[in-house]
C-alpha cells in the first residue's frame, strides 16, 4: 500500500462528510414530503371515504325477528299461538375447540343426528360471531343441567325464544298447516330483508297462504360492535312490525264433533255456510300433530307418517279426487229440467239394466231388480242408476260437462288454501289427449252415474252442494274471516267470493231439491236412515266402487267410498256439507252429527246470523 | 459552535456547564424526554386506558433513559476501543440464539440473560455502526472499493442472521446503519448505483430466501384487498383509523377504530394510527416536527464531531433513527409493506426503545466529550 493513502487529509474528510449529510438532509426532506402527502391524501383528500368505512366498522344494523301473527277459530278459539322455549345457541368464534364442545354437550342433552347435521350446515351459513342454535325446545332439566356446567361451555349460551305451537294439535294439521325452518329453496323466493331475523315460514296451508300477513314486518337495531362482533350497546331500534293475527271462517267446535263422527273411518268432511261461503269445518281425517314438523320432524316420525297405509299426510279434502258418483244425479236431474229434456213427470221403467241401441254391452242398476216405473223424483230419491243412464244418453256429454262446469267441478273452487286440485270434468277430448282413446256413448252413459272419470275433491262436492242450496249463487269457499292487527281489532272486510249465478226456473231447482228432501224421508230413499230430524233437510248419497264386486265381505280396503252431500234447512240454507268415507259407509253418521249439533242447538243459528250481518 | 460557548469551555476549564458535567446533551434531552411523554400519551388511548401498560412503558423508558445516562459518561474513544469485541460479542451471541432457535423449533429473538430479555439482533444495530467507523477511521477517505468488499459481510452477515430469526424489520436497520456508515464514509455514487442495481437484481433471490407470511406480507401490501380479513386487515384497518381522523382527529380517547379493537398491534407498530384517528392531520404533522427536531438536532451533532469515528457512528444512528420512523410510518400509512419496525419511543415494548436510547447516549458522549482546545 502506497504512502499517500495512508495520508489522512483531514480537511477533505470533513468536506466529504458534510457534503455528504447535506446529502442526508436533503434526502430526509424527500421523504418526509412523501409522508406528509401520503397523510394529506387519507386524512384529508379521503377523509369521507375512510369515515365512512369506520362508522361501517363499528355500526352495525341487527335484524328483529317480527312475532308472528296468532291463527284463531271464528269464535276466538286458539289454533295456532307462540310459546317461549329455551334453546341452546353456539358462538362459534367464542368456543375454544368446537368438536370438544359439542362432545361435552351431547353428554348433557342428547343430540340426534338430524340437530348435529342441521347445526353443521347452519355453520356454513352464518357468520363466526353469530348464535346458531344447536338444540331448540329443551326441557328445564336439560337447561339446568347446561346452566350448571356454564363455566367448561364457554360460547354456548341458553336463549329464550318464541316457537310456532299448535295447541289443539292434530285436529286442524290440514287446514291450518304448520311453519318449518326456511330452507335453501325458500331463500331464494323471500324477501332477504325481510326474513333477515325469521327462522321460520309457512309451509302448508293457511300458514303458507296467508305467510304475508302472519310473518309481519322485520324490525332493526342499531348496535356497536368491536371487531370480534361482540355487542357494546345498542344506540337506536326499529320496532319490528308483528304479524297479523287472524280469525278462520272454522268453528273448532264443530270440527271437533264432525272429525270424532268419522271414528275408524278415514274420510274428509267439508262443511260450508252457503250464504256467505265461509267454510265451517274441513276434515281430513286421520291426521298428523303439526307441532312435529316446527322444529324440523325427526326421521323416523316421519318415516312412520309417510309409510302409514292410513296416509295421515295426504290432505283428503284438497288433494283427494274421488268419482263424484251418484252425487251427481241432482245436478244432471237440474240441467234436464231446464233444458226441457225431461219433464218431472216424465218417467220409465227400469228392469234393472240398460242397453244403448246397437250395442250389446248391458249397464246394470245398483238395485239388481230394478225401481220398477220411475220418474225424476223417484229417480232422485232412490238413486236410480237406469233412469240417470237415459237421461245422460239423451243430454250427451257436452250437457253433463257444462252443467257440472257451472258448478264448479273441474276446476279449483279458488279457496285460500295452496295446492288445490281442480278434478276432471270428463269430455271426448280430455279423453283422447289423456288416453289416446275416442269417446264411446257408453262413456256418455256411465258419467250419468258420475263414474268413469268423473272425479272431484271433498271440497268441490261441498262447494257445489252449497251452491245448489243457494239456488244457483256459486259463492267462492273462503277460510280467513277477518285479520286482526297487534291487538287492534282492525275488522277487514272479508274477502269478497266471486260469484257466479247459475240460472234454472224456480220450479226446477224447487223438484230436485224436493227429490233430495225426499232421500231422507221418504222410506225408499237412500238417505231414510238418517232419521228423525226437526229441520228440513235436503241430501244425495253416493257410492264409488273401489272394486267391480258385489261380493258383501271384501277386505276393507276394496270395499266402496261412500259419499253424501245435503244442506239444511231447505229454505234458508245454514249449512251445506260434503262427506266422503273410504272403504266404509259412515257418511250419514257423521252428517247427522254435524246437523244435530249445528242446527240442533238456537245459539249456534243465532251466532251464524250475527256473523252473516256484521 | 457559538462564541460564546468556545470562549466559557476554554478560559473557564472549571466551569463547565452543568450538561457537560454531566455528559448530556441538553436539547436533545428535552427533545426525547418530549417524545417520550407525548408517546405515552398516545399509548395511554391506544392501550384502551390500561393503566398496566403506561406502568410497564414507563419502567422501559426509565430503564432507558438510565442505559442512556450510563453510555453518554463512556468516552467516545472508549467506544471505538470496545467496538470489535462488542461485534463479535453480538455475532457470537446470535448465532447462539439461532442455534437454540432452530432446537426449540420456533422464532426465538432473545436470550435469557440473569432474567434480563436480551436481543443480539438489538445489540448489532450499534455494533455494526461502532465497528465500521472503527474501521474506516483508520483509513483515508473516501473509502475504496476493497474496504467496502470487507465492509459488506461486516454488515451483511449479521443482517442475514437476523432476518433468519425471523425479525426483517431489525434486519432492513441492521443493514441501514451499515450502509449509511458507507455512504457517510464517501460511497462511490456509481457503486451505490451499482448496489442498487444489484438489490434489485437479487429480489428474486431475496423473494426465495423469505420466509411464506413474509412473502404474503409483500403481496399483501401490493393488493391489501388480496386479503381483506387476513394480513390485509392491518392495512386496510390502518388506513381507515387515519383517515377517519381528518383534519384534527376524533379527539384524545375518542378513536373508534382501535378502542373496538378494529386495528391490529394498535399499542405496537401501529401505534401512529392511534395517533392519525385522535389527533388528525394536524397531530400528526406535530409529532413528524418532533421526530424531525430530534433528527436535525442529531445532524448537527454528527457535524460538530471532533473525529471520522465520531462523525460516522452520528451519522449513521441519527439516519438509523430517521429510516425507523419513516419506515414504521409508511408502512402504517399504506406507503410500504408490513416489517415489524416499531415507532421510536412511541410503540410499547422496550427492546428496541433501548437500544435507541442507548445509541442517543453514546451520540450525546460523542458532543460533550470533546477535546476542549481544537486544532
Amino acid at each position: 500500500m502506497s504512502r499517500p493513502l495512508l495520508l489522512k487529509n483531514h480537511q477533505r474528510e470533513i468536506q466529504l462528510i458534510t457534503q455528504r449529510l447535506i446529502i442526508t438532509a436533503i434526502g430526509i426532506t424527500f421523504l418526509m414530503t412523501i409522508l406528509i402527502i401520503q397523510l394529506a391524501n387519507l386524512e384529508i383528500y379521503h377523509h369521507t371515504r375512510y369515515t365512512t368505512l369506520s362508522t361501517h366498522n363499528w355500526l352495525e344494523l341487527i335484524p328483529i325477528e317480527p312475532t308472528r301473527g296468532l291463527i284463531y277459530d271464528r269464535h276466538g278459539v286458539l289454533l295456532a299461538e307462540n310459546i317461549p322455549v329455551f334453546s341452546v345457541d353456539i358462538i362459534p368464534n367464542q368456543v375454544v375447540n368446537l368438536q370438544h364442545t359439542i362432545q361435552i354437550l351431547n353428554t348433557l342433552i342428547t343430540l340426534s343426528d338430524d340437530q348435529l347435521n342441521q347445526f353443521r350446515k347452519q355453520l356454513k351459513q352464518h357468520r363466526r360471531f353469530d348464535e346458531i342454535p344447536l338444540k331448540l325446545a329443551l326441557t328445564e332439566e336439560e337447561v339446568a343441567r347446561i346452566a350448571e356446567n356454564q363455566f367448561r361451555l364457554p360460547g354456548v349460551l341458553i336463549k329464550a325464544r318464541l316457537m310456532r305451537h299448535y295447541p289443539i294439535g292434530a285436529r286442524f294439521s290440514h287446514v291450518v298447516g304448520y311453519v318449518g325452518r326456511i330452507n335453501m329453496h325458500e331463500l331464494q323466493t323471500i324477501d332477504p330483508v325481510n326474513y333477515s331475523a325469521s327462522h321460520y315460514i309457512g309451509k302448508l296451508g293457511i300458514e303458507k297462504y296467508y305467510e304475508n300477513a302472519l310473518h309481519g314486518t322485520v324490525g332493526y337495531g342499531q348496535v356497536e360492535k368491536d371487531a370480534s362482533g361482540k355487542l357494546v350497546r345498542t344506540l337506536q331500534a326499529i320496532k319490528a312490525i308483528p304479524g297479523k293475527n287472524i280469525y278462520l271462517t272454522l268453528d273448532s267446535q264443530l270440527q271437533q264433533i264432525a272429525e270424532e263422527a268419522l271414528d275408524q273411518s278415514r274420510g274428509a268432511i267439508v262443511v260450508i255456510q252457503p250464504r256467505t261461503g265461509q267454510v265451517l269445518a274441513m276434515v281430513s281425517h286421520p291426521d298428523y300433530d303439526p307441532n312435529l314438523f316446527v322444529q324440523g320432524i325427526q326421521q323416523n316420525d316421519y318415516q312412520q307418517l309417510k309409510t302409514s297405509p292410513d296416509r295421515p299426510l295426504f290432505n283428503r279434502f284438497l288433494h283427494g279426487l274421488y268419482p263424484i258418483a251418484s252425487t251427481i244425479k241432482p245436478y244432471l236431474a237440474l240441467e234436464a229440467l231446464r233444458s226441457h229434456i225431461v219433464t218431472p213427470e216424465f218417467s220409465l221403467y227400469d228392469p234393472g239394466w240398460f242397453q244403448l241401441a246397437n250395442s250389446l254391452h248391458i249397464f246394470h242398476d245398483w238395485r239388481p231388480y230394478g225401481h220398477g216405473t220411475v220418474n225424476l223424483n223417484k229417480a232422485i230419491t232412490s238413486s236410480c242408476d237406469v233412469y240417470f243412464y237415459t237421461l245422460a244418453s239423451k243430454m250427451g256429454i257436452r250437457r253433463i260437462d257444462s252443467v257440472l262446469t257451472e258448478f264448479g267441478f273441474g276446476a279449483a273452487t279458488g279457496i285460500d288454501l295452496e295446492g288445490e286440485l281442480g278434478g276432471t270434468v270428463a269430455s271426448p277430448q280430455w279423453k283422447y289427449q289423456k288416453k289416446g282413446v275416442r269417446w264411446y256413448p257408453g262413456d256418455t252413459v256411465i258419467s250419468g252415474i258420475g263414474q268413469g272419470s268423473m272425479q272431484a275433491t271433498p271440497l268441490q262436492l261441498a262447494s257445489a252442494v252449497a251452491t245448489l242450496a243457494n239456488r244457483g249463487t256459486r259463492l267462492t269457499p273462503h277460510l280467513r274471516l277477518t285479520e286482526e292487527t297487534n291487538g287492534q281489532s282492525s275488522h277487514q272486510n272479508e274477502p269478497t267470493p266471486i260469484t257466479t249465478q247459475i240460472t234454472a226456473d224456480t220450479a226446477d231447482w224447487d223438484t230436485v231439491i224436493t227429490a233430495m228432501q225426499n232421500v231422507v224421508n221418504s222410506p225408499q230413499g237412500t238417505g231414510f236412515s238418517y232419521g228423525p230430524h226437526v229441520y228440513s233437510l235436503a241430501m244425495k248419497t253416493g257410492t264409488a266402487q273401489v272394486i267391480s264386486s258385489r261380493s258383501i265381505n271384501l277386505p276393507e280396503r276394496f270395499r266402496d267410498h261412500h259419499l253424501v252431500i245435503a244442506f239444511a234447512p231447505v229454505d234458508h240454507p245454514q249449512i251445506a256439507v260434503a262427506i266422503i268415507t273410504e272403504n266404509s259407509n259412515r257418511p250419514i253418521i257423521v252428517l247427522r252429527q254435524i246437523l244435530n249439533h249445528y242446527l240442533g242447538t238456537s245459539s249456534h243459528v243465532f251466532a251464524t246470523a250475527k256473523h252473516t250481518d256484521t | 459552535m457559538s462564541s460564546r460557548l468556545q470562549n466559557t469551555l476554554t478560559h473557564n476549564p472549571l466551569h463547565q456547564s452543568i450538561w457537560r458535567m454531566l455528559h448530556l446533551d441538553g436539547i436533545l434531552l428535552c427533545l426525547l424526554l418530549l417524545l417520550a411523554a407525548v408517546g405515552l400519551f398516545i399509548l395511554y388511548s391506544a392501550s384502551d386506558k390500561s393503566l398496566h401498560t403506561i406502568e410497564m412503558q414507563s419502567a422501559h423508558l426509565l430503564f432507558a433513559f438510565f442505559i442512556l445516562f450510563l453510555f453518554a459518561q463512556i468516552p467516545p474513544i472508549t467506544w471505538q476501543r470496545w467496538a470489535t469485541s462488542i461485534y463479535v460479542a453480538g455475532g457470537l451471541l446470535l448465532i447462539v440464539v439461532l442455534i437454540i432457535g432452530h432446537v426449540g423449533k420456533g422464532a426465538q429473538r432473545w436470550l435469557n440473560l440473569f432474567g434480563l430479555h436480551l436481543q443480539p439482533a438489538e445489540l448489532m444495530k450499534l455494533a455494526i455502526p461502532l465497528i465500521l467507523a472503527k474501521y474506516f477511521h483508520a483509513l483515508p477517505l473516501p473509502i475504496k472499493t476493497r474496504s467496502i468488499l470487507i465492509a459488506l459481510p461486516i454488515i451483511f452477515i449479521p443482517a442475514l442472521l437476523t432476518a433468519k430469526q425471523p425479525d426483517l424489520g431489525t434486519a432492513i436497520l441492521i443493514v441501514t446503519a451499515g450502509i449509511s456508515v458507507l455512504f457517510l464514509a464517501g460511497l462511490n455514487f456509481k457503486l451505490l448505483g451499482g448496489t442498487i442495481v444489484g438489490v434489485i437484481a437479487s429480489l428474486p433471490l431475496v423473494w426465495y430466501a423469505l420466509h411464506d407470511y413474509q412473502r404474503q406480507r409483500i403481496l399483501t401490501f401490493l393488493n391489501p384487498e388480496r386479503d381483506p380479513l387476513g394480513t390485509g386487515y392491518h392495512i386496510i384497518q390502518s388506513k381507515i383509523a387515519i383517515g377517519s381522523g381528518g383534519l384534527f382527529g376524533k379527539g384524545f380517547l375518542h378513536g373508534t377504530q382501535s378502542t373496538l379493537h378494529f386495528l391490529p398491534e394498535h399499542t405496537t407498530d401501529f401505534i401512529f394510527a392511534v395517533c392519525g384517528e385522535e389527533f388528525g392531520f394536524v397531530g400528526c404533522l406535530l409529532l413528524l416536527m418532533l421526530f424531525m427536531l430530534i433528527v436535525s438536532r442529531g445532524l448537527m451533532i454528527t457535524l460538530q464531531a471532533q473525529d471520522t469515528f465520531s462523525r460516522l457512528f452520528a451519522g449513521s444512528i441519527t439516519i438509523m433513527f430517521f429510516i425507523s420512523l419513516f419506515i414504521n410510518i409508511s408502512m402504517v400509512t399504506g406507503l410500504l409493506p408490513v416489517v415489524g419496525i416499531p415507532l421510536p419511543l412511541v410503540s410499547y415494548g422496550g427492546s428496541s426503545m433501548v437500544t435507541m436510547m442507548a445509541s442517543f447516549g453514546i451520540l450525546m458522549s460523542i458532543q460533550t466529550h470533546k477535546k476542549l482546545v481544537t486544532n
